[in-house]
Order: C-alpha cells, then structure tokens, then sequence
C-alpha cells in the first residue's frame, strides 16, 4: 500500500491529465471550443433543456385514427367490388379491426368470399351463416401502427426543420410516442400549434343538388359531407357549413410546394401552391370540367374557403385566400410544404424552460458548488491538516474528473445533475475520511507512520468500496429507471462515486506515499 | 498544528445501551409517518398528478392579487399562485383539467392569453394523466428496485442479520423522509424520488461502514460480550461518521440556501435524509443485531465474496 511502481504513478497520472484535458475545452465559450482540432479533446459539457432552456415534448401518435382510415378505406373498396359483380348485400360496416357484410343469396357466397378476402392483403377472412367478415391480422395492424409513427416521425422532422430550430432531437419512445427536444426555442406555443394539426389538405366539389339547410337537419344526400367552414374564415358573410362531396377531386399529397404571400387584387395574406406534374393535370381537369362552380379546399375536415372557379388553373399552381393573419399563411404554407401527419398528434407532456430560468439556474449551480466546495476544503484542512490537504487536492480533481467524464461521454448535464455534483463534493471526501480516521486508529495503537499508513489504506480499501458500491447501485438503478432532468442526476452522482474512489484510494494515497518518501517524518500530523 | 476535533479523542458513547429509547423513538417516528402520510397524504406535483405548472417573471412586483383574480375568472378550476424566489417571479399550478391531453394544451393557451405578453414565461410545464401514471408507478419500481439491489448486495457481503438491519434502517429512512414530506405539505415530485433514492445510498453507505467495523471487531474480539462489542464497533467509527455528515451536509446546506428554488426541495430531503440516515446507522442498524442473534462462529469469518485487497 506504501509502494508504487512506476507504471502506476504514470497510469494514475494519465488518468488525472486525460481528466484535465477533457475538461479544459469547458473553460473557454463555445465558439472557441470549436476551434480546437479535432485531435484534441474538443467536446463540451452538452446542457440538458432545464440549463440552456427550451422545450421538451413528448407526443404520441394516434394510430388508431389510421386504422380506422384503412378499414373505410375497405369498406369503399368492398362496396365497388360487390356493386361491380352485382352480389346483393346488406350491412357493410366496420366492426372492430375489420369490415363485415351480410349476403342475401347464399350461392354467392362463395364468390363474394373470395372478392372481399382480395381487396387487400394482410386480411383474414371467416364466415358464419352468409355474414362475411374480413379481420386485419396482428401483423397488418402492427405494419400500420409502426409505419404510420415512422411517418410522424419524418413530418415532425420536417416541420420542426422548416422552423429553423437549430439542432433538435426527434426520436421514437416505446410503440406509438415521439419526443421532441427543441434547445433555445423561443416561442412554444407556434411549435405546438404546429405538431397539433395534421394539416391534410383535400380539394373537393360541393353537392349543389341539396341544400345544407336539409343537411343539417339531417337530411345528407349520399356520397355528400356536411363539413364546418373553418372558424378564422367565417364573418364575411360567407356560410358556416357546406355540402362537400366525399370524392377527393385532388389530393393535398399532390403538393410539392406551398409559399406565403399576399393577394394582388386585396393585399391580403395568401396561401399560393404548386402540384407535382400527376396532381396539377387533375387541377386542370377538374377546373376545366366546371368552369363556373364552386370548389371546396378542405383542410383537417373543415372547409378553408371554396372559390369559384373563374377558369381552367392548368399551370398547376394555384393559391388559397381565407381571411388568414399573415403567421396563419406562414404556418399553413409550412405544414403544407411539409406534408400531412398520417395521424394526429397528442401531447402528453411539455416542459419548457425558458433561456432566463435557465441561466439563472446555471449561475445558482456554480455558486452553490464553489462554496460547497470551498467549504468543504477549509474543513478537511482544519481537521486532517497536510493530510486535509492532499484530500482537498484529491477532490478538486475530483472536479475535474467529473467534467471530463461528462464532456468525454457527452451526458447531459441537468440542474439535478449540478445537485449531483453538489452532493458529490460532500461524499467524496468520504472515502479519505475513511483511510485518515483509521491510519489514526492505527497512529495509537503505536504503529510507525509508514506502518500505520499502510495498514490504514489496506484495512479501509474494502469499506470503502463496500459503501460505494452499494451507493452506486441506487444511482444505476435510478439511471435506468429515470427520465430526463432525474437522469442527468444518476448520471452526475455515478460518475462522481467511480471518480472519488479512484481519488481517494489511488490519488491521495500516491500523494500521502510521495510525501511520506520525501520527509520520512517521525510522526503523523493527522 | 492543532487540528479541529468533533468528537473526542477516543469516545465512549454507549448507544447500545441507550437502544431501547432510540427503538422507541423510532417506532413513534414511523407511526406518525405513516399516520400523516395515510391522514393529510401527499402534496403531489405535476409529475404524479398531472396538471400545469406555470413560473413567470413580472415587470413589477405585487401583482399577485390582480393575477389571482383574473386567473381565477377564467374557468380552470383550481388554480393556486405563489412567489417563488423573488417577489416578481411567480408560481401558477393549475389542478388536471378534466377531458384528456387535449384539455391541458387548451388551458396552457388560455391562462398565456389571460397573462398576456408583457410577462417573461420562465417555465411551462404540462403533465397529462397518462404520463403522470407512468413517472408515479416507475417511481414506485425505482425505489422498491433500489431497495431490493442493496439488500441483495449486504446480503452477497455479509451475513443475513446484516442484510435485514440494514434493510430496516433503510426502510425506516424511506418512510420518515415520506413522513416529512407529508407533515410539510412540500412538494412531492420526481426529484424528491430521485432524493430518496440517493438517501437510501447514503444511509446504506453509513451502515456498511459501522458493519464493516463490527465485523472486523468480532473477528478480533471472541470472548467480549456482543453488547460491549457493538458499543465499541459504534464508537471506533463515531469520528468517520459524523465528518462525513458534516462535509455531506456543508455541501448541501450551500445547495439549499444558494441552488436556487427550483432544487430546493430536492436539498432539503437530502438535508433530511444525510441526518436521518447519520442516526438510523448508529442508533438503529448496530443495536438491531443484538437481537438478530448472530452466530459468532460464521459471522467472523472471513468476508464473503472474498477480498483481495486484504491480502496486499
């Protein structure tokens, strides 16, 4: 325990100056952080979204509401299919993960079995008596789910991406939720309104054969929606509701770009768009086929306007006018240039901090860790003297070890996470606490100092790692159990214990062994 | 030099003889933890309640009225303000509004519309119900694990009577910290999870310690009684203990008085749990073995798991 070979001292010192060296990029700003070469050690501590403020978001998908699309979806095709080989059938509908129908004539039930097993794949058909039913199987139902997240995904991305926020995260969570990490954003609420609508665009004809009067009073002519007016475009006299028919005339897939602007005529925001070549020839045939009707833009079910068509639009290119603010444009023009959620979106939780709390909260951290620090220190002198010392140069590197852990591993570093450290200070001393008290038990049980500092370090070695260990267990226990900001403190608390047991049993000890060597002292001032 | 002394040179407490007032006084503890906890319960934040949790920095201070009256007017229920810190900053809770996710999104916006522009938003937090379930029950798994873990490990380490003292000072350490925070009426979130967490490893950490000693103690001494041995055991590591303390501590009264608010209940369940558990080592966890009557002969011997680091 007294001796060291050389190649110890050269690994402990390694450790401490690969320690030091992983550290120092956090002592300059950022911008010249990022002028060291990339040889060097060049990362910094990474500030979670409590320190450097900004929005966390955790969303999930509602995949069901795509399901629910597929199965109408085949209800539709199902009903083509049984219309077209003129099978007589009464309730279709939709029941569970599947689509049932009854056939009046038993003779084709076979036939009519095998048309509706085919409309799609991934179904399981059965029949009992002439009811058919066709179920998706497990696995379609997962395909659908999973892809329909995966597509959130990427749109989330997009539209995040088109707000210029600079370096978010966007990742899955278990089955069906994203999070969403935004660093530095400074309006939420936009990024919200954003993610919560799923902005699916549709061009539709209107039903002009009834009127909506009937309609509401329930009277819906097939193949007819009654449809909302979007709230922001009513008060000009226009009507609230309209009959839009069910076909979709031109899909918002179709889009490749959407730009805000402002009408020539009125000066007022507008929405202009441009469809991909398959999607602008529809535009022209439909406006060309009904010249002088008008034509309902549809977006998330409710109807934005619906313009008469003055001319055949064959360019196209097209461009929507509601009475939109001129944001309104900018974010609709967004969510359509980055594509429709296949679902809509939940949030399940946020927590935004704002740069303000943020920095404050930084400060308070170093303040209270210098003076724990400099507590701790002028204690650990006043009561071990030398040996206080080498304790206290022990837990400065300590310090420096934990900082460059962080940088070198590239963990988060939380307000938790600052406690963390915190703590650390006043539990790192512990394990020289541990070695000092017992070289002095050993002192008065009359033994010389190179023998009561041997017999001290050799005897605390297995409390020391006995009471740390099991302190380490709650820390990883609580780094996979945790989320976010608690995690930065797991992350913080187990670095800290792993860094002072090699401080206190490998650093001090080559200190106290040096000093031993240099001085050869009569006795211990401990 | 003469250096700075807490405890006398060679101390000679008898706890041990004093076990059956700190036995007591512990079951009262306990008693009344479990009491408040059942009767008042706890004041849960938004992370296992859900709900909306608003802090916003005013241009001037004494607004708090005003923005009590015109928050109260806008139909969310319960909303409860408070300084937080300093006289302009101000802390909104807004109690789970009824219909889902969707709801609390709505309420955020209107109670930001009520606000207006002029106010600096230093945090908005949103927990919706299902969430709030998920962080209440991982908290329940986290602690009732971490308990589990350190058991089995004092159990890998020592004999079992040391496993279970040790385990009812933790538990003992778990609950009277739940006990205070239901006496308070603190918040209760997930730092204070992640707190208690950290409590039962220092207290753990604490009781190794004086184990390790007793121990050792039993290996050296065969014919002292066990009860002048735990005394000793107890006393042999007085001055450790409480040094420990007192640096755990200097480092997290610094926390609490300048970490800022948004810690500050974190630093004072810690505060809490550095003295309860400094307490439950020596005063509970050594006297248990008294009556966890451990066979002198095994419990002597040579730790399991066996250490090399003994040898060199």
């Amino acid at each position: 325990m007294v001796y060291f070979s050389n190649w110890k001292i050269f690994i402990v010192l390694g450790i401490v100056a690969l320690g030091f060296a992983f550290a120092a990029p956090n002592l300059t700003d950022q911008k010249t952080a990022e002028w060291i070469p990339d040889w060097l050690p060049n990362e910094q501590v990474s500030l979670g979204l409590d320190l450097q403020g900004g929005s966390h978001l955790l969303l999930e998908v509602e995949a069901n509401a795509v399901v629910k699309e597929r199965l109408e979806a085949i209800v539709d095709a199902v009903r083509i299919e049984l219309r077209k080989t003129r099978i007589r059938y009464t309730g279709l509908s939709i029941r569970g993960n599947g689509v049932t129908v009854m056939v009046r004539k038993s003779t084709e039930l076979e036939k009519a079995k095998k048309l509706v097993a085919e409309v799609e794949q991934g179904l399981e058909s059965s029949a009992e008596g002439n009811r058919i039913t066709v179920n998706m199987t497990e696995q379609t139902l997962r395909d659908i789910r999973s892809s329909a997240v995966d597509q959130s995904i990427e749109i989330v991305r997009r539209r995040i991406d088109e707000t210029g926020t600079k370096e978010p995260t966007i990742q899955r969570q278990g089955v069906d939720r994203i999070l969403v990490q935004l660093p530095g954003v400074e309006d939420p609420e936009r990024v919200k309104k954003l993610l919560g609508s799923t902005a699916k665009m549709t061009f539709h004809l209107l039903c002009l054969n009834a009127n909506v009067e009937d309609a509401v009073q329930g009277r819906i002519p097939p193949g007819c929606n009654l449809l909302d007016a979007d709230r922001s475009n009513t008060g000009h006299g226009e009507p609230e509701r309209y009959l839009v028919k069910k076909r979709v005339s031109v899909s918002g897939d179709r889009l490749v770009d959407a730009q805000p602007g402002f009408s020539h005529q009125s000066a007022e925001p507008i929405v202009t768009f441009r469809f991909d070549p398959l999607g602008g020839k529809k535009f022209g045939d439909v406006t060309k086929l009904n010249v002088g009707k008008p034509f309902a833009i549809v977006l998330d079910g409710k109807v934005i306007s619906a313009p008469v068509i003055r001319e055949p639009i064959l360019g196209g290119s097209g461009q929507i006018s509601g009475s939109f603010s001129v944001k309104d444009a900018q974010d609709l023009a967004l969510m359509l240039r980055a594509g429709a959620l296949p679902a809509p979106l939940t949030i399940l939780e946020e927590r935004t901090v704002g740069p303000g709390l943020g920095a404050d909260s930084i400060a308070a951290g170093k303040i209270a860790s210098i003076i724990g620090l400099v507590l701790v220190v002028i204690f650990m002198v006043l009561t071990y003297g030398m040996f206080g010392l080498f304790a206290d140069v022990a837990l400065f590197v300590n310090m420096v070890l934990i900082l460059g852990g962080l940088s070198l591993l590239q963990a988060t570093l939380t307000l938790p996470g600052i406690a963390g450290i915190v703590l650390t200070i006043g539990m790192a001393v512990d394990a020289n606490v541990l070695v000092f008290e017992r070289i002095k038990e050993e002192v008065k049980a009359g033994r010389t100092p190179i023998s009561a500092i041997d017999a001290g370090y050799s005897r605390a070695i297995t409390t020391i790692i006995d009471a740390n260990l099991t302190t380490l267990i709650a820390a990883l226990i609580l780094f996979y159990l945790g989320s976010g900001p608690v995690r930065g403190f797991a992350v913080t608390l187990s670095i800290g214990i792993i860094t002072s047991m090699f401080t206190a049993i490998m650093l001090t000890r080559l200190l106290v062994v040096t000093w031993l060597r240099k001085r050869r002292p009569a006795e211990l001032p401990i | 030099m003469k250096h700075l002394r807490l405890i006398p040179h060679q101390p000679n407490v008898d706890f041990i003889g004093r076990h059956k007032i700190f036995f007591t006084f512990s079951v009262f503890l306990i008693l009344f933890s479990v009491a408040f906890f059942g009767a008042k319960g706890l004041n849960y934040g938004i992370d296992f309640q859900g709900g909306i949790l608003i802090e916003v920095r005013m241009p001037e201070a004494g607004k708090l009225s005003e923005m009590r009256r015109s928050l109260s007017q806008i139909g969310l229920g319960e909303v409860s303000l408070q300084e937080f810190g300093a006289p302009t900053d101000i802390l909104i809770r807004v109690q789970k509004q009824d219909g889902g996710e969707k709801a609390q999104q709505v309420a955020v916006e209107k109670i930001k519309q009520s606000l207006g522009q002029n106010v600096e938003y230093r945090r908005t937090e949103f927990v919706g119900p299902k969430v709030s379930e998920e962080l209440f029950w991982d908290g329940v798994i986290a602690v009732i694990c971490a308990i589990t873990g350190i058991l089995a490990y004092v159990w890998f380490r020592f004999e079992w009577q040391f496993g279970l003292g040790a385990v009812v000072a933790l538990v003992h350490d778990v609950l009277s910290t739940i006990g205070i925070f239901a006496l308070t009426g603190l918040e209760f979130n997930l730092s204070t999870v992640a707190a208690i967490l950290t409590i039962a490893g220092y207290s753990i950490n604490d009781t190794v310690v004086v184990y390790d000693r007793v121990r050792e103690n039993l290996r050296k001494y065969k014919t002292l009684s066990m009860f002048e041995l735990l005394n000793q055991s107890v006393n042999e590591t007085l001055s450790r203990t409480v040094m420990t303390s007192v640096t755990t501590l200097l480092a997290l009264v610094s926390l609490y008085v300048l970490g800022g608010e948004v810690i500050r209940g974190f630093s004072f369940a810690m505060i809490w749990g550095v003295l309860i558990g400094t307490y439950s080592s020596i005063c509970l966890a050594v006297p248990l073995l008294l009556y966890l009557n451990i066979n002198r002969g095994t419990a002597a011997l040579p730790e399991k798991g066996a250490s090399a680091e003994e040898a060199s």
